[in-house]
């Protein structure tokens, strides 16, 4: 992993033990969806770098990796779910008041410092806005550290689009470049059809100095990543937030190796020149 | 006129390397034309008599079906071209055009178009060497789209 890669701790001690959380606020985005606010029970403060990921639990019913979505130092706590299994079903029914458990924050985060006084290319597909959207509001509120700053977001349909008030408020303003294309869309849909790799080609940047964050399923990644190269941006200024069955967060069990990485403690974000060829192996 | 169709053809990415002999005569087949907002453009099945040249707004390709309307399936703006069934008999649209913004683009009149590259073999390799790699483009959208990598279950 790139030595630019952010990461915080809390943890140091008991990092298997979690924290007694709970959610203050709940908001559906998509279909299926789910945005929780969640606060500490305890007094200690909690910080963490955009890209990094906490283990949220559901008392009698498990454990998920879920990323960080919402603003780096910020009073909240956000994160973003799709409701998928037993446990993220779970956790799209916590409703105000409701208590959880939270381990965290792990993983390697965004490499933010590299991308200072660079062009920042962020793509993001489907969900995968989420681990975002810290990045975004870490550069919204330093934005004279960096170049020229693209989003470029791919959809599954309209009504499917992440945080669509906050993408338009990005759209609008001056501050990043915003493309947006969904795969699928009715006749009322006015905006762009399409894959989001069609919108690199539209986008302004110095390929010899920008750096792009990527997160997206997997097969997206990869086709990203590839036009990216295409572009000439070199493999070590790509990153992608890579995702696997995650369980200790800490390196120690083995279920998300992938080669010679632990996603959980070396990822999840890691550079597309140490990806590139273990992308290219079905069995991983 | 040819000559300003010629200028902005020689503008235009699909044309970008192309011999300016080559422009003239693709020129020769070009007339300017403008849609407005909500307008269609064409309809599947209609004859593909036209290659458009897009030089500002977007146009929604779309295939309708019963009960569930219209579908856009890809949408293409400035700099980029529809219409490449004017290539291959039966020369007809495969689906409708939509005119999602006002419209500013150059059409090639397809018989026309036909008849210099059948004449000249040099200018109908310019061409083919253009549109296939968007067809290609395009043929990996569709399979990007029929996988459906957004669905939860994916």
């Amino acid at each position: 992993m790139s030595g630019s890669a952010t990461i915080k701790r809390n943890h140091t001690d008991a990092p298997m033990v979690p924290r007694l959380a709970r959610v203050r606020r709940h908001f559906s985005d998509a279909p299926d969806v789910v945005t929780l606010e969640i606060e500490m029970a305890d007094a200690r403060p909690f910080d963490y770098a955009p890209g990094q990921f906490n283990m949220l639990t559901v008392f009698g019913v498990g454990e998920a990796a879920i990323s960080i979505s919402g603003a780096p130092n910020g009073a909240r706590l956000i994160h973003t779910i799709r409701d998928v299994g037993a446990v993220s079903h779970a956790l799209t029914r916590l409703q105000p008041g409701d208590q959880l458990g939270l381990r965290g924050p792990f993983g390697m985060g965004w490499p933010i410092g590299a991308a200072q006084k660079k062009d920042v290319l962020i793509i993001a597909g489907g969900l995968g806005l989420a681990p975002l959207r810290s990045v975004l509001y870490h550069i919204v509120a330093h934005r004279t550290q960096f170049g020229v700053v693209t989003l470029l977001y791919g959809a599954r349909r309209p009504e499917d689009i992440l945080y669509p008030s906050e993408v338009e408020h990005w759209r609008q303003s001056l501050e990043i470049n915003v493309a947006l294309t969904v795969d699928h869309a009715d006749a009322s849909w006015r905006g762009r059809v399409g894959v989001v790799t069609q919108l690199i080609d539209q986008a302004r940047f110095q390929p010899h100095n920008t750096l792009a964050m990527v997160c997206g399923p997997e097969v997206m990644m990869r086709f990203v990543a590839s036009a990216l190269v295409e572009r000439a941006i070199d493999a070590q200024n790509i990153f992608l937030s890579m995702e696997r069955n995650m369980k200790c967060a800490v390196g120690h069990c083995g279920h998300c190796q992938f080669g010679s990485s632990f996603i959980c403690r070396d990822g999840p974000v890691l550079s597309y020149q140490k990806l590139r060829p273990l992308l290219k192996i079905k069995e991983l | 006129m040819a000559a300003e169709h010629a200028f902005m053809l020689s503008m235009h990415p699909f044309f970008k390397g192309l011999a300016p002999e080559a422009i003239d005569l693709v020129a020769g087949c070009a007339r300017d034309i403008e849609f407005r907002r909500g307008q269609y453009i064409c309809h599947e099945d209609d004859q593909a008599d036209h290659f458009y040249i897009l030089s500002d707004g977007h146009v929604a390709l779309q295939i309708s079906s019963p009960g569930r309307g219209a579908r856009t399936f890809l949408t293409v703006g400035a700099g980029e071209v529809f219409g490449v069934n004017w290539l291959v008999a039966p020369y007809r649209w495969t689906y409708d055009a939509k005119a999602l913004d006002d419209i500013k683009a150059v059409v090639l009149d397809a018989t026309c178009l036909r008849r210099k590259c059948e004449a000249d073999h040099e200018l109908g390799y310019q061409l083919m060497s253009r549109v296939m790699p968007i067809l290609i483009e395009r043929l990996h959208v569709c399979r990007m789209q029929f996988l459906d990598l957004y669905l939860k279950q994916n």
